[in-house]
Parts: C-alpha cells; structure tokens; sequence
C-alpha cells in the first residue's frame, strides 16, 4: 500500500519561547519534526513491515509544507526508513490549517495514496484542524486521534481505535482515508497492516532514530521539491495571527522542610487533599 | 443579522455538559455577529427529549434525528452542520472542543470553506479570539478572514450556560443524503483502568527519569490510588520505556490542569511545565534543589523519591484515618 505521511517543522518544545511586543521571535529557534508528525512516520512505517519473510512492501512518501529548510526534517524521516520526499514551498507565517490542507488535497490528487497519516495536532499551533479538514476536502473518512490501527489484508478497510472523551472508541474507515496519530499509536502492537504482519507481531514502544546506514541511504533518496503553483494551489490562509504574548507567569512557592509539613499544608492551606 | 449555530452534543436525553460552555461563547458571539441568536443544532437518534432539554438554552433547535446518525460520525454529522449552518444563514458555528467537537467542526469548517480558531478562550468581536498556542506557553489573538467563522471553545474557559427566559422553538432538519463514506463506529469501550482519565483527574501524581525504573513506578501508584488520581510521566521517563508512552505529561502528551499535580523526580523541562503549569497546586519533590520544578511549584520538598514517597503514603493514610474517624 501506499501511504502519504505529513511533517511539520516546529520550534524545539525543549526551548523557552521569545516573546517581545506582541510577536513570537523563532530568529534563534532550533527546529525539528513535530512530534506527533514522528508518530505518524513511525506508523506509516509499521505499515509496511514485518512480511513473511520480514520483507518491506509498500511506499511510505513523506510529505512536508514550509520553506526551504525543512528539507532537513524530511531527510530526517528519510533516514528514519520514508521512501521519497516531497517539500511545498511556504512561509509558515503565511500558512493555517485550512492552507496547508488544501495544499495536501494536490498532493494526494497527484500522488493518490491509500492513507494519508499525520500527527493529530502540531506541538506550535495546537490547531487539531489539518487531517479533519483535508478529510472534508477530499469527501474521504477520516479517523483520528487513534491510539491504534489495523489494516485488512485487502487494504480495502481498516479499524482503528480512538481515544475519546467516554474511552476509546472503535471505528472502521473505508480506505482511503484521512487518519490522526495520538500518542498510544507507539505502543508495540498498536499497528499492523494484515497483509504484511502477523498476529503477534510487535515493536518497540517508541518512534525510531535513524541508524547511520539509514542516514546514508537517505542521501541518495528522492526529495522533490514542488511549489504551490506548481500544484496549482492558491496560498491564502483565512485565520492570522495578530499578536502573541505570553500567559501570566505562575510564581514560586514555597519549600517545605519535610512530609509532614507538606501534607499538612496540602491539606490545611491548598485544601487540596 | 447574522446567527449564531451552537453544535449541541446530548446524552441520556439532555444536554451533555460540556455543551454548556460552547453555548454561552455561542451569545457572546452572537452579540458581536448583531443579535441575529443562537440555534442549536442537535444530531443522534431518538434525541427528542435531549433537543427538549437544549431549547431550553437557545433561540432555536434544529433536530437531526435518524437512525443511521446514532453514533458520532465526522462523516455524517459534519454535513449537517454545514447545511444548518447555511439555511439558517448564520455567519458563525460554535461548538466546545470535546472529542466529538475537536473531529467535526475543523471538517464542517472545510466544506463551508471557512476560517477556524481552535481552543477558543475569549471572544474579543465578530471574527476575532483569543487562543493558547505552544502547549499553553503563548497566547494569541487571531482574526479570521472568510464570511463564515468556526470556533471551538475551551470547556473551562467559559462559564456553563444558564437557561433562558423561555424554551426555543424546535424544528426537524432536512436530512438530505446521509453517507457515512463507508465510516462507521464498531463499539466504545470506557476505560479499562479503575483510575480517572488523565485529562480529568483532579489529582495527578506524576514521575520522571528520577524514578530510575518502570518497577519504581509501583508506589507511585500506590499514591496515586490513595488520592484517587491519574497516574502521569515525563517525556523523560516515557523515552527510557519506564512507562507507557500514553502517561506522558507534556507539550508533546497530554496536557493536564488538575486541582493538585505532585511531579514526583522531574526536573521540570520546558516541554513538560507546558503540560501542567495550569494545574492549581503543584508539588514538586526532587533531590536536586536546583531543579527547574521548583520554579513553578507552589510547596517543594528536597528529598528523594526513595524517602519522600513512602512517608507520604503514611502520612496521607493517617489523614484520611483521622478523617474518617
């Protein structure tokens, strides 16, 4: 099967955010791939392993929407084990959900995957819009925050289950389909593809690094990079960022010098427990 | 002028709840949008004693009721949307950012070709909302463009509807073609787990690389239990495989604000204060006074988890003893 997998850059959550006169400043950010976006790479790969023999069958194409930097993220998920790239130029302040799903609603056109996978939300924007709304856009099914996946032999359909507010949810999806990963998505069986895996097949509860043989072949992988027009999309985003400032900032406390002390204040003070 | 569609989640015959916060950002918004009030839109099957209840909140209820639109269905339940949207010619859709909310309203906001503001926690004029970004950490105010605005609304950051006055009118909507492109919902299972859900705790014990080993974890939950909390983790202690990635605590997890959050062995990174800075009262216990943590914590306690934890646990026991007696 072929699957379409998407990647934003976003600042490292690692670092403190820089916030001066109503604007975000990212001039000394340091970028890497979204996190959610590495547990949809992460999926998409499961997707396509464990055959029989412990063959690879299937395409995973890696998908990405902003300026020419980010080609370093997609060779990132190249060497993670994606097959091809593919970078739409943008200017990530010029972009919202609903421009870069349209965007992605020409590149599944002219790809046509059987599953298009992303992160269920960026760790910048927190939006939670894109796949909902490329789903909308193609007329496709859609799934998402899924805590797991399993695709039938005849790539025709697959169940996933959901993390919703009563618990998880158990939904199947025609394909193709529109999917969003949660974070449970790593798990060690959370994905299978039924055609290429068995039953008891599993990985290891984390998305994967790239190994320096991974590093190497992606160097020689195919990374396209496309324009908007090229796509024949128009750019114009309908919600804008007019001004950022950071939330009231919470203050210290006090040091308490033992347990005792601690729930007696937890309990007395705080009436909290 | 302009109306404003509030969507209307409903259970066991009334409104749900978390619908009530959507409907009052739904008459602020209605205000700005010139007055034009506040249709309902309920979707399910056999939902007229719940759209009953909802006319109770707004000017209008426009009922969905089908057999086939029984389960929550971004397919099914999107379109319809879309079309209350436009044949009450309403310039805005509402609707809290629940689980059902967060996966229907972007899609219906696709096929009305509108703008949305997710996580809504202001209203600040027609097109105009403030919302948190980056975990929490940054704020923003945004304007949306296009003719028609969608909007979900954070559940804690308005206050519940009240009723009104007098109940709203109630009609049936037009169904159309209802297809749910080969979608459908096999079943819900309620959480295994005898503990409540992370996001809704009201108390979260949390543990970090600290805890040195999965096996530690145990009387964390031990605590955990006696507080009848979430058992949460840092990043940290997720990479290292202590713990299920699904615990984790975090920009990159799940973001949690319970009355009480104990961050048992964690430094306190960046990514992870965003994740529960929200909390009411945060205790931080770490061996290194130093820590990060502390900045943010309302009692911190130097000490290690090995001697802190275990003399928590008695001394909460002989509280709860004390209570109880």
């Amino acid at each position: 099967m072929k699957i379409l997998v998407t990647c934003k850059r976003v600042p490292n959550p690692e670092q403190k955010l820089k916030l001066t006169g109503g604007k975000l400043d990212l001039s000394g950010a340091t970028w890497q791939i979204n996190t959610f976006d590495e547990y949809a790479v992460e999926t998409a790969l499961r997707l396509t392993e464990k055959g029989k023999g412990g063959e690879r069958s299937g395409e995973v194409v890696a998908v990405a929407v902003g300026p020419k930097e980010v080609s370093q993220q997609l060779r990132g998920v190249l060497a993670m084990g994606a097959d091809r790239g593919l970078l739409v130029a943008g200017d990530d302040a010029a972009l919202d959900a609903d421009a870069v799903a349209r965007v992605l609603v020409k590149v599944v056109e002219r790809e046509k995957p059987d599953l298009v996978i992303l992160g269920k939300q960026t760790v910048d924007g927190d939006s939670n819009q894109v796949g909902q709304i490329l789903a909308g856009l193609l007329g496709w099914p859609q799934a998402t925050f899924l805590a797991s996946i399993r695709v039938a032999a005849d790539a025709k359909t697959a169940v996933t289950t959901r993390e919703v507010d009563a618990g998880v949810e158990e939904k199947r999806v025609r394909l193709p389909a529109v999917v969003t990963v949660d974070l449970r998505i790593i798990a060690k069986k959370a994905v299978r593809n039924e055609a290429l895996a068995g039953p008891d097949a599993e990985w290891e509860e984390t998305q994967r690094y790239a190994s320096l043989k991974g590093i190497m072949a992606a160097k020689k992988k195919e990374l396209k990079e496309l324009t908007p027009a090229e796509l024949g999309v128009t750019v114009a985003p309908l919600v804008r960022v007019l001004s950022t400032e950071a939330p009231p900032a919470r203050k210290a406390g006090a040091r308490v010098g033992s347990v005792e002390e601690l729930v007696a204040k937890l309990h007395n003070e705080a009436k909290v427990i | 002028m302009g109306s404003v569609v509030v969507f209307c989640e409903v259970s066991g015959g009334a409104i749900r709840s978390a619908t009530l916060p959507g409907v009052s950002a739904a008459r602020a918004l209605a205000a700005a949008h010139g007055g034009g009030g506040v249709v309902g839109v309920v979707i399910g099957h056999g939902v007229g004693a719940a759209a009953q209840d909802v006319a109770r909140y707004v000017d209008r209820v426009v009922v969905f009721d089908d057999a086939r639109l029984a389960s929550p269905l971004a397919e099914t339940y999107a379109p319809l949307l879309a079309a209350a949207v436009k044949s009450a010619g309403a310039t805005a859709l509402v609707g809290t950012a629940t689980s059902t909310g967060k996966d229907v309203l972007p899609r219906a906001a696709a096929l009305l070709g509108a703008g949305m503001a997710s996580d809504v926690i202001r209203v600040d004029g027609a097109q105009r909302f403030r919302r948190p970004a980056y975990a929490g950490n940054a704020l923003c105010d945004v304007e949306i463009a296009s003719p028609i605005v969608v909007v979900s609304v954070r559940q804690t950051a308005f206050a519940p509807a009240t009723t009104a006055a007098a109940p709203g009118a109630l009609e049936a909507g037009q169904l159309g073609t209802i297809d749910a492109l080969g979608a459908e919902v096999i079943g819900v299972h309620a959480t295994k787990s005898a503990r409540p859900d992370l996001g809704e705790a009201k108390i979260v014990v949390s543990g970090g690389r600290g805890m040195k080993a999965g096996e530690n974890f145990k009387i964390l939950e031990e605590l955990t239990d006696l507080l009848g909390g979430a058992l949460g983790a840092s990043r940290a202690a997720c990479d290292a495989g202590m713990v299920p990635n699904d615990l984790q605590v975090g920009q990159t997890g799940k973001i949690v604000a319970p009355q009480l959050y104990v961050a048992v062995a964690i430094s306190g990174a960046i990514q992870h204060l965003a994740g529960m800075k929200g909390s009411k009262v945060i205790v931080a216990i770490n061996k290194d006074g130093e820590a990060p943590i502390f900045q943010v914590a309302d009692y911190g306690l130097v000490a290690t988890w090995e001697a802190a934890i275990p003399a928590l646990i008695a001394e909460v026991k002989k509280l709860k003893a004390s209570a109880g007696g």
